[in-house]
This record gives structure tokens, sequence and C-alpha cells, in this order.
């Protein structure tokens, strides 16, 4: 399975917890706000340690409470595509894509899958926000992920933009053919890019 | 123009400040990252400790200093030992009191500046891979430099001016450890010095606003090398 995931956290007053297996293809969390979405993926990457349970994806074990394992998270291999792009602000495009790059030559292919060419030489700043999210998307792809975790990839995006990163992941998903997690609380968005659909 | 004494003066300042500002710039920044992203047992203790030479009356911090550097002391018989030397009347025992006096004020300006870099950045860093020490030199260094540069001319500036601690430790001895602030005082005692004392206080203003201006300088500078501007 790509995804077995059986966690629990306590986080203030809410207590998070999923437990849920899943095959290849993308898998949707879908829940209102505040069911503690992002947690899971924090928790999936490594960014959020959670009080009991076991993660394990594409058949290798990331953390397991039983055991003792938790892998940090510069080792689990988590292309995590955060809600905010969280480009580095002092680093051109390029050098963001290349950060988390394990092989420069597969760089053109990526930036040609997302249309980002025309970016390479920018700085963040000056980037829309559709912009910067392909961007983020990108950098992802290229560290050479597992997996992929993808966090309201579609949010505060106008409606063309949404299109356009729909499609960017209906590509990721259906080229790069990684197992994906996405959070989202739009069950049109669950409807039209889910594998399947969790709901939190 | 300045006479022979008075450059004497300045250029003792000077270096005074400089090498407190150097010597005082690797802790300050350690213990600023320390005090702003490591949770551990005992941190209010250390945060507490880093700041009291901002609150103990500096002839206080002086004279610890000089118990401490004396020649029986911890720290000066161990100077003596190993390297055969003293910075008690030194312009090197100078150094140490306003490296001392102007740590806390480093620090908090770096603390600030590292409390600034977002987090989130940090933890995308690591899922793509990098490790504690990439993450440290490719983003919350470059990203806090500003402040970190800030504090660092602060500390340069504090330092010049350090009266307390000094006179204390290391005494008022022309040539030596006189810097600025303790020539003024000295010009202060006799009588009819006024016009002595107008100058060297002009310098110590003129110093300290260079210095303040080199500050907002390099900031700028940083920052458009940081984000293209």
């Amino acid at each position: 399975m790509a995804f077995e995931i059986q966690v629990a956290k306590r986080l203030g007053e809410a207590e998070i917890a999923l437990d849920c297996v899943a095959g290849d293809g993308l898998t949707m969390l879908f829940g209102p706000s505040g069911t503690g979405k992002t947690s899971v993926l924090n928790m999936v990457a490594g960014l959020l340690r959670p009080d009991r349970g076991r993660i394990s994806v594409a058949g290798r074990v990331l953390f397991d409470a039983a055991t003792g394992v938790d892998v940090p998270p510069q080792h689990r291999r988590a292309g995590y595509v955060f809600q905010d792009p969280r480009l580095f602000p002092h680093r051109r495009v390029r050098a963001n894509l290349l950060y988390g790059a394990r092989d420069e030559r597969a760089l053109p292919a990526t930036v040609a899958m997302l249309g980002i060419g025309h970016l390479l030489d920018r700085w963040p700043r000056t980037l829309s926000g559709g912009e910067a999210r392909r961007v983020a998307i990108g950098r992802a792809l290229l560290s050479d992920p597992a997996f992929l975790l993808l966090d309201e990839p579609l949010s505060s995006l106008d409606r063309p933009r949404r299109a356009e990163i729909m499609d960017a992941l209906l590509r990721v998903r259906d080229e790069a053919r990684l197992p994906m997690l996405m959070v989202t609380h739009d069950p049109e968005e669950a409807e039209r890019l889910a594998t399947r659909v969790v709901t939190l | 123009m300045l006479s022979a004494d008075e450059w004497t003066i300045l250029a003792l300042s000077l270096r005074v400040g400089a090498v407190a500002m150097a010597a005082a710039l690797p802790p300050a920044f350690a213990l600023a990252w320390l005090l702003a992203r490591v949770r551990f047992p005992g941190k209010v203790l250390v945060d507490a400790l880093v700041h009291l030479p901002l609150v103990v009356p500096p002839v206080v911090t002086g004279w610890l200093l000089l118990l401490a550097f004396a020649p029986a002391g911890p720290v000066g018989s161990l100077l003596q030992h190993w390297f055969g030397i003293s910075v008690l009347f030194r312009w090197t025992g100078a150094a140490i009191a306003a490296a001392i006096m102007a740590l806390p004020l480093m620090v908090r300006a770096m603390r600030l500046s590292i409390e600034a870099v977002d987090a989130g950045l940090e933890n995308a860093a690591r899922t793509l891979g990098a490790g504690p020490w990439r993450v440290f030199w490719t983003l919350t260094l470059p990203l806090s430099l500003p402040g970190v540069l800030a504090g660092a001319v602060l500390g340069f500036a504090r330092s010049i001016g350090e009266f307390g601690a000094t006179i204390t430790f290391v005494s008022n001895v022309p040539g030596e450890t006189q810097t600025l602030p303790l020539a003024i005082y000295s010009a202060l005692q006799q009588p009819g010095a006024e016009a002595t004392v107008w100058r060297l206080s002009g310098i110590a203003v003129a110093v300290s606003f260079a210095a303040l201006l080199a500050s907002e300088w390099l900031t700028r500078r940083v920052r458009r090398g940081l984000h293209g501007v």
C-alpha cells in the first residue's frame, strides 16, 4: 500500500486521529477546516511528531512509536507542497528549484511540464500566486521524492490559475506516478482529482 | 585637526571597539541562535545570565572581571600559566570588558533577526533533504544577516562608549586603556580643560554617528543582495 497511516496527536484541545490505508494514485484528505488535515501531512513529513501510531509510505516505515522509529524529515524523501509556497526569498527561481535536486538534468523536463521556463531567473517576490505555486510544486518534484504531500495547492487562486495548477497536478499524478496525499476542503476538487477520498 | 594625543585616544578606542566586537560576535550569534531556536532546560537562566551585564552596575562587572583576571584569579592564573600574559592595565583587558558589556545588546539584536526567519522556510528545506547544517548555512544565516550585522555595529558602538567596567577593570592608563570616554572623564577632572572635553566629545559623537550610518548602509546592501531589489 502506498500510505499506511495510523496516528494520534493531541494539539491543545484538539485530538487528531487518522487510521487509513491507501493505494497508489492521489489520496484526498477531505474535511472542514480545523480537523487537523495539515497536521497529518506534517506528521507524514516528519515535521510533527505523533503521540502514538505508525506511518509507512511505499513500504518504508517512517515512524513507529512501538519500535522507536522516527526518520528525520531530511531522510523521508517527502515532496511537500505547503499551502503557502515557502520559496526561499534570497534565491532566484532556478536556485529554489535546484535546492533539493539530486539530479540537475531533470530540471528541463520538470520546468516544461509546469510551464515555468520563463521564470527561472526571477526572484520569488516578483511571482504571482499561481506562478509561485507551480515553482513550489517543481521544487518538490525535483528533490526526487518517494511520495508527494500537497496542502490545499489550489486555495487562494483565481479560477484560471486553479485550472492551470489542477492540470499540472493531474500530469504529475499520471506522469510521475508518485503516491500523492492531498488535503482539501473543497468537494469539487476532491471529486475531480482524487483516486480515493479519506474524510477526516 | 586632531593632536597626537587625540589620535592615540581615537585609534585605541577603535581598536578596542573592533576587537571587542570581533571577539563577542561568535558567542553572541551562538547564544542568539540557541535562545531563538532551541528549547532546553535552564533556558530562562541562560537568558538572564546573558542579560546580566545590561542591568548589573558596570562597576560591579568590572570588579568581577578584576577578580577573575587577577594573577591569582581563576582566569588570570591560567593565562599567566599557559601564555605568560596578563590583561590587567592592558588594552586587551579593555576589549574584554567592552565585549562583555556589548554582548547582551548584540544577542538581543541577533536573536530578534533569527526569530524573524520564517521557521516554515526551514521546514521546507528539511523536507527537501537539507540537514541541520545546510538549513543553517543556506537559510538561517543569510536571512538573519542584516540583523546580525546591525547587532555587530551596535556592539562596536557600545564598546567604544564603555566606561564603568573598563575603568574599574583596567584603570585609566593613557595610551593603553584610556579610550574616548575615559579620556573625557580625565579631562573633566582638570580645571580649564573644557576645550579638550568639547573636542573629545565631538569625536565620540562623530564615531557613533558613523557607526550608525555604516550599519544602515550594510543592512540595506545585504537586503538588496538577499532579495534582488
